[in-house]
């Protein structure tokens, strides 16, 4: 095993598309952290006048009622990871499970747990979160992250349960079986520790998705009602005709550390599955 | 000490199980203390199934499993776990049969820690010691390395050995040597004949006809789910009375005779109604009308064929 | 001479080092020859059929040359061997039965792969539909998908597809290893009859199953850990082996008629050395009975008879 997890160090460490990927992704998590110890203002601060371009004083400019876009930006990056964090978290945790109990049970369980996650799969998101919306009247971000958590997690259950269908025919399960030991210690340590790396890039993925999710719930006005995000700079940027006005560094940045993001986190993800997978590695 | 009772496995396949398989068509047969039986079979004939059945690794349909006079169909929960202190099982791959990220030696440790929980770590080595001497393995070599560091052969001696920590009586051996290499095969072979003499039943599951004659006391011929023979290991090689048999052991390669012909014996012409019919019905060169499917016929002491017309020919 | 090897290597490239696969191996296989090849996993018999057609990384040329007609077949060259795949080598893969995508219609199949090669189907269709006959399969699969036929006609398949454009070497790399007793037979006696009518000038059977070659090889060599050890008619290797490794291999065949309670055998102690750094001298020698300090030097391939090679320095050395 020494062997095998230095290999896929060193393939971690040689591979292109990881490195760009943890680079992208750790340089906006840097922001995230210390950004706010930066930003000289709160992010819904009147700061100063509006209309200003990238300056010293505001180093993104300010929006149309003079708040300072910097602020604005680092804070929302904060809110960003932690939706990806949160909402990726718990997606992938129910994800785990729910796949995990079908995978190995089988049968009738196996056959109630896919309708229930096929069920939710085909429930539009969107239309919940209007109905939410409608009855809470302030939502923060992490609310939004538990939603997000809460509706995303169903292809990580099919996914992991026809992972699990796979290794449960693998003759150390029955192994497992003759020794006595029951169904759930079997899952968690027999078959939960050959997939770590496959729940890992789950994670990411989750991560990712939730981050552009919750972009998107925002940008159409279903976002948080407190607080920041890129999300809903986004919005209020393209609700005060930001570029119209010529105001790119209000519009942009939000866009650009999004798309950056998410893009970031599929190539960490294409490059993992190299790593792992001695089949794709280019040698 | 381990009986089967019309034993059947039929399988649902299929949306909403619509076709039906028959794995393991009424077989019954029975083993006594310290005999090794030799389960031998084509792919597809059933034979993995009745070892994972005996292993209560997946449920049976219909028919009686009965170890030491006790239904296992009873056994559950603390009961099954008692089972398994006395009834084990080694598999075909011995890769697939540890868990590829963990060190090989784990199976002993959940031996310990699922039936020997009061055992003290050393009271528990000298177990795994003796366990590894009689499978003939030198303990250095094999512990603390990793599955991948061992060769098969290693690998299945560890998983005997397993077996061997535990009050094992019988044991379902399910193709263990078949992806071994020639030079090894035969030592773990050996052992298993050594574990015999000490009392230990033996359900040896295989297709290769000449491992199934060096081993086993008594031999059950397969075919898609119905035992075609049975007997003694010695009257069913010699005297084979079923045709399908015989179209085995002349198809079988061996090293101290060629074949005569390349041909293989068999009808080409696919009766048109076989439901009801002998199993053996569509490639049998003898076929008549009358073929329907019967159960074994007592030829003489310990040897039974399922032909009606194993005297003509 | 069909086929002539002089001195072939073939690595493996590891993050570790050079896995000495096939390390200096040496042979010819005439005209209307079946040469079986066989050893243990490991013993480098995969690796090098495989290298005869298709040799790519982590596989790595080293040294040697391959003849085939007398023409040299540049093995090490992926782009130049093209036009000898099929046409010269063609090979019967290991799981040819998952070899065939399964959607395409096997006639589509065949005909990109005659087109390919500058042949068209219309025009072979006559003799395709006789190869099927002689590998017992109807003329109608050609309308079916793999998918549709079962493992065993899908290997037939590849059979026939393999040696379509008649091959001059044909390597059948352990293709009867999955198959049931009946099968084994069935597959055994096409490539025989390949062979017999010509359709294919001579063949490497590879397999770990030496009654299988006893049967139908006219040769048979053995491979132990990347070099061949013995090479002689099939009837002298089974019934006369010389080199130690043989005679253990063969000696610890169980087959009908040997019983434990009368006559147990044994195996061969210990296992072979690693690839990486294989010891000096004979590879055999931790596991040999016979062996000696002369062992510490590596053996010559000697030839004891016409037709018959063995490498060991103390041929003949154990009595029976």
């Amino acid at each position: 095993m020494k062997f095998r997890k230095s290999e896929i160090l060193f393939f971690a460490l040689r591979n292109t598309k990881l490195r760009i990927g943890v680079f992208i992704v750790a340089l906006f998590a840097f922001l995230a952290i210390f950004g706010p110890y930066f930003a000289k203002y709160e992010p819904q601060d009147f700061a100063g006048p509006g209309y200003n371009p990238p300056s010293g004083e505001y180093w993104l400019g300010t929006t149309t009622f003079g708040r300072d876009v910097f602020s604005q930006f680092v804070y929302g990056l904060r809110s960003t990871f932690l939706v990806g964090f949160v909402g990726g978290s718990i997606a992938t945790f129910i994800g785990l499970f729910v796949g995990f109990l079908s995978g190995y049970k089988g049968g009738l369980a196996d056959e109630l747990l896919m309708m229930f996650t096929n069920i939710v799969l085909v429930i539009p998101t969107m239309a919940l979160l209007i109905i939410l919306a409608a009855y809470l009247k302030y939502r923060g971000v992490f609310l939004e992250s538990v939603f997000i958590g809460f509706t995303a997690w169903p292809w990580t259950a099919r996914a992991v349960r026809s992972q699990t269908l796979s290794l449960k025919t693998r003759e150390f399960v029955n192994l497992a079986r003759i020794t006595g030991m029951k169904p759930l210690k079997i899952i968690v340590v027999e078959i939960l520790p050959n997939m770590l790396s496959y729940v890992f890039m789950v994670f990411i993925l989750q991560f990712g998705g939730a981050i552009l999710t919750a972009a998107t719930l925002d940008f159409i006005g279903l976002g948080p009602t407190q607080g920041i995000s890129l999300g809903l700079m986004m919005q209020q940027a393209v609700l005060w005709n930001a570029i119209q006005l010529g105001m790119w560094w209000w519009a942009v940045p939000p866009g650009i550390a999004i798309t950056a993001i998410v893009g970031a986190m599929y190539f960490m993800n294409t490059g993992l599955d190299e790593v792992f997978n001695p089949k794709l590695r280019e040698m | 000490m381990i009986e089967l009772k019309d034993i059947t496995k039929v399988y649902s396949l299929g949306a909403f199980g619509k076709r039906k398989l028959t794995a393991v068509d009424n077989v019954s047969f029975s083993i006594g203390e310290g005999k090794i039986i030799s389960l031998i079979g084509e792919s597809g004939s059933g034979k993995t199934t009745i070892g994972k059945m005996m292993l209560k690794l997946i449920p049976i349909t219909k028919g009686q499993i009965l170890f030491q006079g006790k239904d296992l169909s009873l056994f559950k929960g603390e009961k099954l776990k008692e089972y398994y202190r006395y009834v084990q099982g080694v598999f075909q791959d011995p890769f697939s049969s540890f868990n590829p990220i963990f060190k090989a030696d784990r199976i002993f440790e959940l031996v310990k820690s699922e039936f020997f929980p009061e055992l003290t770590g050393r009271e528990w080595q000298i177990h795994v010691l003796d366990a590894l001497e009689s499978v003939g393995l030198n303990p250095k070599t094999v512990l603390n390395k990793f599955p991948h560091q061992l060769s098969g052969g290693q690998l299945q001696r560890m998983l005997i050995a397993r077996a061997l920590l535990l009050d094992t009586k019988f044991l379902v051996a399910d193709e263990i040597i078949s992806m071994l290499d020639a030079s090894t095969r035969i030592d773990v072979l050996n052992i298993l004949a050594e574990l015999k003499k000490g009392g230990l039943s033996i359900l040896f599951i295989t297709h290769d006809l000449s491992l199934g004659y060096y081993i086993s006391d008594e031999s059950i011929i397969l075919y898609r789910g119905s035992v075609m023979e049975a007997g003694k290991t010695e009257k069913v090689f010699s005297t084979p009375l079923h045709p399908y048999t015989r179209m085995l052991l002349d198809a079988v390669p061996r090293i101290d005779r060629k074949w005569t012909t390349f041909e293989i014996p068999e009808r080409k012409a696919v009766g048109s109604d076989t439901i009801g019919m002998c199993k053996y019905y569509d490639r049998c060169p003898l076929a008549t009308k009358e073929c329907e499917a019967q159960g074994l016929i007592k030829v003489e002491e310990d040897h039974h064929v399922a032909c009606w017309r194993w005297n003509d020919v | 001479m069909a086929l002539k090897i002089k001195d072939l290597r073939i690595y493996y490239q590891t993050l570790r080092g050079d896995v000495k696969a096939v390390d200096g191996i040496s042979f010819q296989v005439k005209d209307g020859e079946i040469m079986g090849l066989a050893g243990e996993s490991g013993c480098g018999k995969s690796t090098l059929s495989n290298a005869l057609i298709l040799l790519k990384p982590p596989m790595k040329y080293i040294s040697g040359e391959v003849f085939l007609n007398d023409k040299k077949l540049p093995i090490d060259n992926y782009e130049a061997m093209r036009a000898n795949r099929f046409r010269g080598v063609s090979i019967i893969p290991q799981y040819a039965m998952n070899a065939l995508n399964p959607i395409r219609k096997l006639k589509q199949i065949i005909s990109d792969l005659l087109e390919h090669h500058g042949e068209s189907f219309v025009k072979m269709r006559d003799m395709i539909e006789e190869r099927l006959k002689l590998v017992e399969l109807d003329e109608k699969v050609l309308d079916l998908y793999p998918i549709e036929l079962s493992g065993g006609m899908n290997q037939r398949m590849v059979m026939v597809i393999s040696t379509l454009l008649n091959p001059s070497l044909l390597l059948a790399d352990e293709i009867t290893s999955a198959l049931d007793v009946s099968s084994q037979k069935a597959v055994s006696k096409m490539i025989v009859e390949f062979r017999d009518r010509k359709i294919v000038r001579s063949v490497i059977f590879v397999t770990h199953d030496i009654s299988i070659l006893y049967q139908v090889a006219d040769s048979i060599m053995i491979m132990y850990t990347g070099k061949q050890v013995e090479r002689a008619p099939t009837e002298t290797i089974v019934k006369n082996p010389l080199h130690p490794y043989t005679k253990l291999l063969i000696s610890s065949l169980p087959e009908v008629g040997i019983k434990y309670s009368q006559a147990p055998l044994k195996g061969i102690p210990g296992r072979p050395p690693e690839l990486l750094n294989p010891p000096e001298g004979c590879r055999f020698k931790d596991r040999c009975p016979v062996a000696s300090e002369k062992c510490d030097e590596e053996p010559p391939l000697v030839e004891i008879e016409p037709g018959h090679q063995v490498a060991c320095w103390k041929v003949g050395a154990i009595d029976d």
